[in-house]
C-alpha cells in the first residue's frame, strides 16, 4: 500500500462541485464582513468617522480600533532571538497605518454587497507620513521609523560563521562575486483567505471555520488575542484552496470575524477578493545579497561569504516573525556542497510594505539561486563545466551525516547520484551539442543546473522560524477502530492540496493492516484531533506519517494481545492483514479485526485480565532534528533577443523525498513546485511604487504562469529512505520551488553568455531582459562617434 | 438602488428561478441565491477563470456577467457534469491523471476544458495548453490537467457525450 499510485479520494467531492470552503459554509444568520484599507502606505489617521456608515442600509455594525479596544489584543511574535525587535500588529490600525491595504475599519452587515456600500461612506483624514518603499532606505540615518518603539528598522539580525572565511577568500585562486536581487513575490492561493466566526455563549464555545494551513497555531492564537481559554475555541480548517504557506500565518482578519461574532452575537464572515489578498496577504522574498566564493584552481570551494538584506514589510508576523526568511536564507546557503569556511550576515529591514511571511520553499529559493550562479560563475572563469564543478563539490555518500556551516545534519541523500541520473536523463552531452549548433545558426538555447538540500519534517530539535517561540516539532494522530472494524485516523495537520486523506490513509492501512476502504481520515479540526499545528514546512509525511504509525503500532499490538488471549496463544504467532488476524501457519484459526474491537469495548472474559478496554490509541511523534530532502534540476530554454522571450524546452527533476507513499501525489507537488518556481523566475514580481502604493495589485499585472507558459515537467526518483524518521519518509512539498528558479536563471545565462549578459536579478521579466540585452550591447559596440 | 428582479433560468437542465439586484454578478446570484456552490469565485475581474461556468454552451465567465445577463438562457455548472451518481468522463480522466490537487480551480477549469474540446476534438498538446490558459492553477503545474484533457479527448469524440 505505502508506494502505490493511488488516485485520491478527495477528488471526487473537488470534481463535482461539492468541496466544502469557508465561503461555501453557510450559517443561518450569517453577516458580511468588509474592511475598510488604507490608501496609504505611511499616514498618521487624523479622522475616522464611521457615522454615516453605521446607518447605511443593511449595515448592522461598524468598528473601528477604538470600538475594538478591550475585546482584541494585537498579534505580538514573541522570539528567543536576542537581537530580535517584535513589533505590534493591530487587528485594526490604531492612529497609523504602516501599508496600502492595512485593515482600519470594519463594516458588517445584511451581505457582502452592502458592507462594501457602506465602506464607501466612512469618511477618512491622513496625515502622510514619510514612506520606505525600497529595503535600502530602511537603514538611512535620515529613515522613518515604520514602528518608533522598535527603535531601529532593523528587526532581525544573525550571523553565521565557520572557519575564516575571509582569509579562505583572500587566498583563494579564484573569486566570484556579485550582488543579486530577488523581487517581491505573492503566494496567489487560488482560494483567496476567509473565514466564518459563530459564537454561542450558551455553550461557551467559539468556532471559527478558516481557510488555513495552521488550525492549532490559529487556536492557540486566537486564545490568547481574545483571552478566551483554547478549550472554548474550536478551529476548523475546511477543504482549503492552496496554502504555499500564505495561509500559515495567523492574521488580523481572522480575529477580527471572531471578536464581531462576540460582539454582535451572529456568525460573521470574510471572504477576501483578489485585490485585498494581493495588499494584504503575507508576501515572500525581496532580498538583495552581496556573496562572494572563493575556488582553488580544481574548483574545490575554499570559502564563502554573504550579506543578505531582506524586506520585511510593516510587520513581523505570528508566529513565525521577522526572521522566517531571511535567516532561512544564510542557513542553507552551502546547500549540498562542502564549504569548510563560510560566513554570513542576515539583516531583516521593516518597510512600507505588506509584511513578509513564509512562501513554499522559504529562504531556500534565493539562497539556491544565488549558490548556482556563483557555482556557474566560478566553472566559467574556470572553464571548467558546470557539472564537473558541482560534482567536485558535492557532498559525497560517505560523508553523511554532514553538518552544514551552519549547524544543520544532513542525514542522508543522494547529491552525486542525483546529479548523475539527471545528466543521464537528460543526455547532458547530447544537450551541449545541440547548444553548439543552435548557437552556430544564431539560436540561443541555455541549459541550467541547480542542487539543493533542505531540511524537512523539522523535528523539535531545531524551531521551523528561526527563534520562534512555537512548538513546531511535534504532531499527534488518533485512531480509533470502532465495533465493526471501520478505523478513524484523526490528524492536527490540514491539507490544503497535498491529498492526506489519501496518503496518510496509505500508512494507516499499511501499519495496521486493514484495507484503505475501511481507513478514513479526519483532518484540520481542532476540536476533534489531538493537539496539533497544521501542515507546512514540508512536514506532514514525516510528522503525521510519524504519529500514524505509532498509533497504529499501539493498535495493532492491543488487538494482537486481544486476539491472542481468545486463541491462546502468543502474539508473536499471530499476524494482523487485510483487517483479519490469522495464527500464524494455521490458516483456519482466523478473527477479524472488527470481532477484536468489538470485544475490546465489550470487555469482559473476552479480555485478558486487567488489560484497558477499548481500541483506540492517541501517539505522538518528534523527528527530533529532521530529514533532507534534495534534488537536482535541469532546464533547458531558448532565449529569443529579439522578442525577449523565455521558452522553457526541457524540464527535469531528480529527487530524493525519502521513501514514497503515493508516487502521484509526490510528482504532482513537485512539477506544481517546479511552475511555482518558473513564475517567480520569469514572471510573478509585486511592484511597489515609490509611495509605497502597489503596482501590480490584480491578475492582469501580477502574472501566474498559465498552461501555455510551461513545459512538461519530467521527474525521476531517486529514493533513500530517511534514516532518522520513521518510515523512512522525508518531505516533498517545496523541493519543486527551490530548486526552479535557480535552474532557469542559470539556463537563462548560460543562453545568453555569448552577449555577455549574467543574471543577477530575478524575475527575468521580458522588460529586464531588454534592459540587460542593451546594456550588454551598449558595452560590446563601439559607441558611434 | 434598484430593487430586486426576477431571474429565470436553465441550470444543468432544470429551469430555476430567483430574485436579486440588478447588480448582482452571475456567479453571486448561482452560489447565494441557489445554493450551487460548486462555482468559485477566485479574482473577481475575469482573469483567473475559476467561475467558469457554460452559457448557452459556451464557456463564460461568471464573475464579470450580471445575472440579470443570464436571463432566459441555458447554463450548466461542475454540479451538472456526474449523472446518476457517475463521474463524466473528463472527470475521470482529471481524477485518473491527478489534475487537481486543492480542487479550487476545478471547477472552472472542467467547464473551460469541455469547451475547449468541443470545438477542438482532437486537439494537439499545444492547443491544450493554449486553450485551457484561460484558468489558472496555482497547484498541479497544469501537467495532470493537459494529461486529463488529452485522454478524454478520444473518449468523448467516441461517445455521446453530454452536456
Amino acid at each position: 500500500m505505502i508506494g502505490a499510485r493511488l488516485p485520491r479520494r478527495e477528488d471526487a467531492r473537488f470534481l463535482t462541485g461539492q468541496g466544502q470552503y469557508v465561503a461555501d459554509l453557510a450559517r443561518a444568520g450569517t453577516l458580511h464582513a468588509a474592511f475598510l484599507r488604507s490608501a496609504h502606505a505611511h499616514a498618521s489617521i487624523l479622522r475616522l468617522d464611521v457615522t454615516r456608515a453605521r446607518q447605511a442600509a443593511g449595515v448592522v455594525g461598524c468598528f473601528t480600533a477604538a470600538d475594538l479596544a478591550g475585546r482584541v489584543r494585537p498579534l505580538v511574535a514573541p522570539s528567543r532571538m536576542k537581537t530580535y525587535r517584535p513589533t505590534r500588529f493591530p487587528v485594526l490600525a490604531e492612529g497609523r497605518v504602516r501599508h496600502v491595504g492595512e485593515a482600519m475599519a470594519v463594516v458588517v452587515a445584511e451581505s457582502r454587497y452592502a458592507a462594501e456600500d457602506a465602506l464607501d461612506l466612512i469618511e477618512v483624514e491622513y496625515a502622510p507620513l514619510p514612506v520606505i518603499a525600497d529595503l535600502t532606505e530602511a537603514l538611512a540615518p535620515s529613515a522613518p521609523l515604520v514602528h518608533p518603539a522598535a527603535g531601529s528598522n532593523a528587526l532581525v539580525t544573525r550571523t553565521f560563521s565557520q572557519g575564516d572565511a575571509a582569509e579562505a577568500l583572500a587566498g583563494a585562486g579564484c573569486v566570484v562575486r556579485d550582488r543579486f536581487r530577488f523581487h517581491r513575490h505573492a503566494g496567489i492561493t487560488m482560494e483567496n483567505r476567509a473565514c466564518l466566526a459563530e459564537h454561542r455563549p450558551t455553550e461557551g464555545l467559539l468556532t471559527l471555520w478558516t481557510s488555513t494551513q495552521v488550525p492549532g497555531i490559529v487556536r492557540d492564537a486566537l486564545a490568547e488575542v481574545l483571552d478566551v481559554p483554547a478549550h472554548r475555541i474550536r478551529v476548523v480548517a475546511p477543504d482549503v484552496g492552496g496554502g504555499f504557506g500564505i495561509k500559515t500565518v495567523v492574521y488580523p482578519e481572522e480575529v477580527a470575524v471572531c471578536a464581531l461574532a462576540m460582539a454582535l452575537g451572529r456568525p460573521v464572515t470574510w471572504v477576501s477578493d483578489r485585490r485585498e489578498d494581493l495588499l494584504s496577504s503575507t508576501q515572500a522574498w525581496d532580498e538583495l545579497i552581496d556573496a562572494q566564493l572563493g575556488v582553488g584552481a580544481d574548483g574545490a570551494i575554499l570559502g564563502l561569504s554573504a550579506r543578505v538584506l531582506a524586506d520585511i514589510g510593516a510587520y513581523s508576523i505570528y508566529p513565525w516573525t521577522a526572521s522566517i526568511e531571511v535567516i532561512q536564507v544564510v542557513s542553507f546557503l552551502p546547500g549540498p556542497y562542502r564549504v569548510p569556511h563560510y560566513h554570513a550576515e542576515a539583516l531583516g529591514v521593516a518597510t512600507n510594505k505588506a509584511p513578509m511571511g513564509p512562501y513554499r520553499g522559504v529562504g531556500r529559493p534565493v539562497s539556491v539561486f544565488v549558490m548556482e550562479a556563483l557555482l556557474d560563475r566560478a566553472a566559467r572563469a574556470l572553464d571548467m563545466d558546470p557539472v564537473e564543478i558541482r560534482r567536485r563539490n558535492l557532498i559525497r555518500p560517505e560523508e553523511l551525516p554532514y553538518r552544514s556551516p551552519s549547524g544543520i545534519v544532513w542525514d542522508s541523500g543522494a547529491f552525486h547520484e542525483s546529479l548523475a541520473r539527471a545528466c543521464d536523463a537528460a543526455d547532458y552531452e547530447a544537450l551541449r551539442a545541440e547548444q553548439s549548433r543552435a548557437r552556430a545558426a544564431g539560436r540561443h538555447l541555455g541549459i541550467g543546473l541547480a542542487a539543493y538540500v533542505e531540511l524537512t519534517g523539522v523535528g523539535s530539535a531545531i524551531p521551523v522560524s528561526p527563534g520562534a517561540d512555537i512548538a513546531t516539532g511535534t504532531e499527534g494522530a488518533t485512531i480509533r477502530v470502532d465495533s465493526d472494524g471501520g478505523v478513524t485516523a484523526i490528524f492536527g495537520l490540514a491539507s490544503h492540496g497535498q491529498g492526506h486523506e489519501t496518503s496518510l490513509a496509505q500508512v494507516v492501512a499499511a501499519e495496521l493492516g486493514v484495507r484503505m476502504d475501511d481507513v478514513r481520515v479526519v483532518h484540520g479540526d481542532t476540536a476533534l484531533s489531538p493537539h496539533g499545528t497544521g501542515t507546512y514546512a514540508s512536514r506532514s509525511a514525516v510528522l503525521g506519517g510519524g504519529a500514524a504509525i505509532l498509533a497504529a503500532r499501539s493498535i495493532r499490538d492491543k488487538a494482537l494481545t486481544i486476539a491472542a488471549h481468545q486463541f491462546e496463544v502468543a502474539p508473536a504467532d499471530l499476524e494482523l492483514a487485510d483487517g483479519v488476524i490469522r495464527v500464524r501457519g494455521v490458516p483456519d484459526r482466523s478473527i477479524s479485526l472488527a470481532q477484536i474491537a468489538a470485544a475490546a469495548y465489550a470487555g469482559g472474559k473476552r479480555l485478558p485480565r486487567g488489560l484497558e478496554p477499548g481500541l483506540e490509541a492517541t501517539r505522538f511523534y518528534d523527528p527530533y532534528f529532521g530529514t533532507a530532502s534534495s534534488a537536482t534540476h535541469l532546464a533547458l530554454v531558448e532565449v529569443d533577443p529579439a522578442t525577449c522571450a523565455i521558452s522553457v524546452l526541457r524540464y527535469l527533476v531528480v529527487e530524493d523525498c525519502g521513501r514514497l507513499i503515493n508516487p502521484l501525489i509526490v510528482e504532482g507537488q513537485a512539477i506544481g513546485g517546479v511552475v511555482q518556481g518558473i513564475g517567480a523566475a520569469l514572471l510573478e514580481e509585486l511592484v511597489y511604487a515609490e509611495d509605497g502604493q502597489l503596482l501590480s495589485g490584480s491578475l492582469m499585472d501580477y502574472l501566474v504562469p498559465t498552461a501555455a507558459e510551461v513545459p512538461t515537467v519530467e521527474v525521476l526518483h531517486v529514493e533513500i529512505p530517511s534514516p532518522t524518521t520513521l518510515g523512512g519518509f522525508k518531505g516533498v512539498g517545496e523541493g519543486g520551488t527551490i530548486g526552479a528558479p535557480a535552474a532557469i536563471a542559470n539556463a537563462v545565462a548560460d543562453a545568453l553568455a555569448p552577449l555577455g549578459v549574467t543574471i543577477t536579478e530575478l524575475p527575468v521579466t521580458g522588460e529586464r531582459l531588454f534592459r540587460l540585452l542593451a546594456n550588454a550591447r551598449r558595452s560590446i559596440a563601439p559607441r558611434p562617434t | 438602488m434598484p430593487g430586486p428582479v426576477a431571474v429565470r433560468l436553465t441550470i444543468n437542465g432544470t429551469p430555476r428561478e430567483g430574485r436579486c439586484e440588478p447588480r448582482k454578478l452571475l456567479v453571486d446570484f448561482l452560489r447565494e441565491d441557489l445554493g450551487l456552490t460548486g462555482t468559485h469565485v477566485g479574482c473577481e475581474h475575469g482573469i483567473c477563470g475559476a467561475c467558469t461556468i457554460l452559457v448557452n454552451g459556451e464557456a463564460a465567465r461568471s464573475c464579470i456577467m450580471l445575472a440579470v445577463q443570464a436571463e432566459g438562457s441555458e447554463i450548466v455548472t461542475v454540479e451538472g457534469l456526474a449523472r446518476d451518481g457517475r463521474l463524466h468522463p473528463l472527470q475521470e480522466a482529471f481524477r485518473e491523471h491527478h489534475g487537481l490537487q486543492c480542487g479550487f480551480c476545478t471547477p472552472g477549469m472542467l467547464l473551460a476544458a469541455l469547451d475547449f474540446l468541443r470545438m477542438h476534438p482532437d486537439p494537439t498538446e499545444s492547443q491544450i495548453r493554449e486553450g485551457l490558459s484561460a484558468v489558472l492553477c496555482r497547484c498541479t503545474g497544469y501537467q495532470g490537467i493537459v494529461n486529463a484533457v488529452k485522454a478524454a479527448a478520444p473518449v468523448l469524440r467516441g461517445g455521446e457525450h453530454r452536456p
